[in-house]
């Protein structure tokens, strides 16, 4: 309630009786009294606004956050920060980290765009996992809530990575379509059918975060091995009927080559830590079987 | 990869408390598979200078089995046989594309099936060791 219409309420009778000279004391005593009261009242409302606003934020959770930056002399060496950030319901790691960059450091960086788990930037290591930071719910999480760079991959600052690598194994493999024949028509459709759009469908999936290349303990000693999300990338072409068969072959010989689908030790790092939920290991399975196929011939 | 700097135990085999299924069956098949290869060459190497007459063979298989520490490791050996076996068929189901949703059932179960043959197996070693 606000303050306003007790206030004209008092106002009124003090107007009224301003023409009676001898009652003025009282009247103005009697505005005097409502004043203060409604100042009390004021400061009540307010110290229980406050008391709530203390409450809602007694109910904290505490983030420690990896902290690095090259070009400050103070943050060179790697540390954590911790932060007590005010949980609410349905926060997810990236709304608290954006909550602490927004209310207690401004400096605190981290790629984050969508926050609905397409745009595939916010993959962080959370508490011991690669995840997406905005994916994952505060409350699945143990505290504090440890969350660090992607392992294996350059840290350029705080929670960013360098992604170069991935991206370029990611394009090691051709990541686009090369049709034999396209259809006669220029606005004609390129039909796939149902069955092979299923076989291919959570291989689409990928949002290319790189949580599975970090999570690859093979990609982490072998810097030329493609990685799941490029094998990923490659069965999802080389699966696709309408893909030209020149390019299936070649794709496959990319794929068969010493730092290729080999070196898959089926560990399902990948898959455990994919938050797509993308059967990487599964897809790469099948890949190496198609390439015992196309060189193992008895017929 | 280059790092600049230590990220501590972020990027190192410290971080074992978090491995999942996949990744001990992996540790555990590298494992089980070198002491299975150190196994075989012991064996060669052991019978290999006892093969001068059938007594000297006996003497030496005899003796062996007479040490408790022998008994022991042959119990351990078995624990690794069984367990390189079971994770195998389990491999071989992977490499074929059967089950993989129950990938980690299928280490647990393995794990577990070691374990019994193993506690199932002391009595027959160990017998007469003491």
């Amino acid at each position: 309630m606000s303050t306003q219409p007790p206030q004209q309420q008092s106002e009124e009778p003090a107007a009224e009786q301003s023409a009676d000279a001898e009652s003025t004391p009282a009247a103005q005593q009697r505005r005097e009294d409502k004043k203060a009261a409604d100042r009390e009242a004021r400061d009540k409302r307010q110290a229980e606004e406050a008391e709530r606003e203390a409450k809602a934020n007694e109910d904290t959770r505490e983030i420690k956050v990896f902290r690095y930056d090259p070009e400050v002399e103070a943050k060179q060496e790697p540390r954590f920060d911790t932060f007590h950030v005010p949980f609410t319901k349905g926060m997810t790691v990236l709304d608290a980290v954006i909550y602490a960059r927004d209310h207690f450091d401004p400096s605190l960086t981290f790629r984050h765009s969508c926050r609905q788990a397409v745009c595939g930037s916010d993959a962080f290591f959370v508490n011991g996992q690669q995840r997406l930071g905005c994916k994952t719910q505060i409350s699945d999480l143990e505290e504090p809530i440890r969350i660090e760079p992607l392992p294996h991959q350059d840290v350029v600052k705080d929670l960013v990575v360098d992604m170069d690598h991935f991206y370029e194994e990611m394009e090691a493999v051709d990541p686009y379509f090369d049709p034999d024949e396209t259809p006669d028509g220029e606005l004609e459709e390129q039909r796939q059918s149902r069955a092979n759009r299923e076989k291919v469908k959570m291989s689409t999936r990928c949002i290319w975060c790189g949580a599975c290349f970090s999570s690859c303990n093979i990609a982490a000693g072998d810097n030329e091995y493609l990685g799941p999300a490029a094998l990923n990338k490659a069965y999802r072409f080389a699966m696709d009927d309408r893909e030209g068969d020149a390019k299936t072959q070649d794709r496959l010989e990319t794929i068969e080559q010493e730092h290729g689908v080999w070196r898959c030790q089926t560990q399902f790092s990948c898959t455990n830590v994919c938050p797509k939920d993308i059967p990487l290991t599964e897809h790469i399975q099948e890949l190496k079987r198609e390439a015992v196929k196309k060189n193992l011939k008895f017929w | 990869m280059s790092q600049s700097y230590n990220r501590g135990t972020i990027e190192s085999f410290g971080r074992w408390r978090e491995f999942s299924a996949g990744m001990w069956a992996w540790i555990f098949h590298k494992f089980t598979g070198w002491v299975l290869v150190g196994y075989l060459f012991t064996h060669i190497a052991v019978l290999s200078t006892a093969i001068e007459g059938a007594e000297m063979y006996t003497n030496t298989i005899v003796t062996l089995e007479g040490l408790l520490l022998v008994r022991i490791l042959e119990v351990g050996l078995l624990a690794v046989a069984v367990f390189h076996i079971l994770n195998g068929l389990r491999l071989l189901l992977v490499d074929l594309g059967i089950g993989l949703e129950s990938q980690d059932k299928s280490f647990y179960a393995s794990v577990i099936l070691t374990g019994a043959i193993t506690v199932a197996s002391v009595p027959t070693f160990i017998a007469g060791a003491f």
